[in-house]
């Protein structure tokens, strides 16, 4: 049977099973997952009790040190492979195979994430890296370090163009024909990682690389903070994205209904294609050396990503509702109880739906000048980005490790499975309810974030913080055993018995679905033009501002 | 376009748009900008050759809008000085810079909250109105020592 048409084929057929070779590409980048979060889940335990003031690290590990593993391999490591396995997946799966040659290169990228990645991590375990994730300048670790995150970023670049030509083919296999919905939202969600990450790669090739290892002798502070950002932001979108094409097209599949529009989701990714990128400096409200006005601009930018967050939400609230009448739910809010609460691969992202209620407001307030002054590097902060991406996002990729894991190897979820995956879901929402509250509440009244234990000369105030400190420990503890319960899970999950009958890789059709695209959202050259012309206008003069006042250079230094 | 879908992102996008203007005019109308923003620039190796980094402290003002200017150098792992004593009711206008790595200078509880980097200078305004003792902390990671890093800022009693 030849693939023909998007609506109805054997591509979007139920049974469709991914390709074992791609599986096994797929499942290479999932073991990384789960390693990443057992060994990032266990910093993030010990971090959360050594600043509860009752626990000492031993081994003469360093509380920074272990704060670097926790960022780097729970926030790059984690993410960058499940995206790269989830979006591998989810081309092989709506518009067919892969060949050889885009599999090879889906497995170079794979090896050079994998090097990469043991270059960094050698380099934290030897204590010769405790820069913390963002890796601020002129704080200098050795040159390995970040070789090895250039590495991790190349071999996203290159997984990535594998999905992306895989797209590109099964357009030119079907000229006129509006393009699977899930290839085209990973196609969309690669072209903003392109653009982002340039800002990172130039920054480490010719400036953190040079200068750690001495060839060049002072680096521009200024100019690989805002270099950072430009990337950073965009790097939230990343990790979102995916989480965003699991709700899109495979939970109203999971609920057994259509999804409910197809033109829109095309719509809402394609603005966060736009705003994502040129938005970076307000990560940089508070800091010197930016002009008023570019931060104010980008504010604006910022806020315009609220526009797609609506579309989502409310094509969201129309799947949950259509299918809450259909079990004949009547009333306003009759249909949430209607919900298939007994379904883990549904219950864990809806229970990540819902920490986005509190951190989308929460990103609203950090992104506004005035109020980000009052929780600005405070550990509120970092109780944001665990309500964000630490619920949200992660707890919509476990629910889709829920269904790929046993898809790719040929297995199914079975009812204790499912059980565990619900008490996974519970779990790390109390965990994680418990911690955020509390860094919240703390970070308001000004606990610091990125600080070991301290009772900063015993000033009454910090000794108020202890209390709140003690709590985020107890929901460290929580989710400590969340993640033992996710790890138990994802390993029976790949090797349980074998079945006749393969778990589904749920992907949804849309009401909409033989509607045309409208004209524009498939022409690539036209967002890129967009895309890049929204970047210049944020950055040119801030960039160039960086060289003509003549900012001097920082030597390198080493306080750990 | 769904009539719902109509009403909520007319909704939404009405909202956004409120949003941004009320920000708009508190940042033009009552002078909001951001702290630390504009470029002033200093060789953060030569940080205490400077004139006004010398001896950093409370100085009075030369200016008629500020009572007085207060100057602080950030370095691994302190603040200089390490207390201040400022007269309740005044307007003071913070400097703050640093000779080696990035810092963070964070006036608990207060809004003044601002990151310090090597090369530059952080400046923002504030009113001591409220009498107390506030601590200063280092809110940026900026190595071994960071949560050692503290300084006080007593505001008494007041001229009038
Ligand atoms: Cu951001
Ligand atoms: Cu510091």
């Amino acid at each position: 049977m030849s693939v023909q048409n998007y609506t109805g084929n054997m591509i979007f057929d139920k049974n469709t099973i991914i390709d074992p070779k791609d599986g096994r590409l797929v499942l290479a980048n999932m073991i990384w997952v789960i390693v990443a979060l057992l060994i990032g889940g266990t910093a993030g335990l010990l971090q959360t009790l050594v600043r509860s003031g009752q626990f000492e690290l031993p081994f003469g590990i360093g509380y920074y040190q272990l704060l670097t593993l926790h960022g780097v391999i729970l926030a790059l490591v984690l993410t960058f492979f499940f995206i790269m396995g989830f979006q591998t997946a989810a081309v092989s799966r709506v518009c067919g195979p892969l060949n050889k040659t885009e599999r090879r290169l889906g497995w170079i990228g794979f090896w050079f994430m994998t090097v990469g990645t043991l270059m960094a991590a050698a380099m934290i375990a030897t204590n010769q890296a405790s820069v913390l994730y963002t890796f601020y300048a002129p704080l200098q670790a050795h040159g390995l370090f970040y070789v090895g995150l250039t590495l991790v970023v190349i071999g996203t670049w290159l997984t990535a163009t594998s999905q992306i030509i895989r797209y590109q083919r099964w357009r030119s296999e079907n000229k006129g024909q509006k393009s699977p919905l899930l290839a085209f939202m990973v196609a969309v969600n690669n072209v903003m990682w392109y653009v982002c990450t340039l800002g990172v790669a130039s920054m480490t090739l010719f400036q953190f690389i040079p200068w750690s290892f001495g060839w060049i002798e002072t680096i521009n502070v200024k100019l690989t903070r805002t270099l950072f950002w430009y990337f950073g932001h965009a790097l939230v979108y990343f990790w979102l994205l995916p989480a965003y094409m699991v709700w899109y097209v495979s939970i109203p599949k999971i609920v057994g209904i259509k999804g409910f529009s197809d033109k829109l989701a095309r719509l809402s990714f394609v603005l966060f294609l736009f705003f994502s990128i040129p938005v970076g400096i307000h990560h940089q409200l508070v800091e010197p050396g930016i002009d008023a006005f570019w931060k104010g601009l980008q504010v604006i930018l910022t806020f315009m990503v609220i526009v797609p967050s609506l579309i989502t939400a409310f094509s969201l609230f129309a799947t949950f509702e259509t299918y809450g009448r259909k079990q004949g739910a009547t009333g306003l809010l009759d249909w949430f109880k209607k919900l298939p609460w007994k379904d883990a691969r549904f219950v864990l992202p809806f229970v990540g739906m819902l920490f986005f209620i509190p951190g989308g407001l929460g990103g609203i307030i950090n992104a506004s000048g005035q109020m980000n002054q009052l929780v600005h590097n405070t550990i509120w902060i970092v109780g944001h980005f665990h309500i964000t991406v630490g619920a949200p996002v992660i707890l919509t990729y476990f629910g889709a490790m829920m269904f790929l894991l046993p898809h790719i190897t040929g297995k199914r979820i079975s009812s204790s499975m499912n059980t565990m995956g619900l008490w996974l879901a519970y779990t790390w929402a109390l965990g994680m309810g418990i911690m955020s509250m509390a860094m919240h509440i703390v970070g308001l009244k000004g606990a610091p974030r990125r600080s070991t234990f301290s009772e900063y000369g015993g000033h009454e105030l910090a000794q108020e913080w202890i209390s709140y400190q003690m709590m985020q420990a107890v929901g460290g503890v929580f989710l400590f055993i969340a993640i033992i319960i996710a790890v138990t899970l994802f390993v029976q999950l790949i090797m349980g018995p074998p079945s006749a009958e393969v778990e589904e890789f749920p992907v949804a059709k849309f009401l909409d679905e033989d509607v045309k695209n409208v004209g524009w959202i498939e022409n690539w050259r036209l967002l890129v033009i967009i895309t890049v012309f929204l970047v210049l206008i944020a950055y040119t003069m801030p960039i160039s501002q960086i060289f003509t006042e003549n900012i001097a250079g920082s030597k390198g230094y080493k306080f750990w | 376009m769904h009539k719902y879908e109509k009403i909520w992102l007319t909704f939404g996008t009405s909202a956004l748009v409120i949003f941004l203007v009320i920000l708009g005019i508190s940042a033009v109308h009552q002078g909001h900008s951001p702290a630390a923003s504009g470029i002033e620039t200093i060789n953060p190796e030569h940080v205490r050759d400077d004139a006004r980094f010398k001896e950093p402290g409370l100085y009075e003002s030369d200016t008629d809008e500020y009572d007085y200017e207060l100057y602080f150098v950030a370095s691994a792992f302190q603040y200089e000085p390490r207390e201040v004593e400022i007269p309740k009711g005044s307007r003071v206008r913070i400097h703050v810079t640093t000779p080696d790595v990035i810092h963070g200078f964070e006036i608990a509880q207060t809004n003044v909250n601002m990151m310090v980097e090597p090369g530059l200078i952080s400046k923002y305004t504030a009113n001591f109105n409220k009498e107390g003792e506030f601590l200063i902390i280092c809110n940026e990671y900026c190595g071994v020592g960071h949560t050692d890093m503290t300084s006080l800022i007593k505001v008494t009693g007041g001229e009038e």
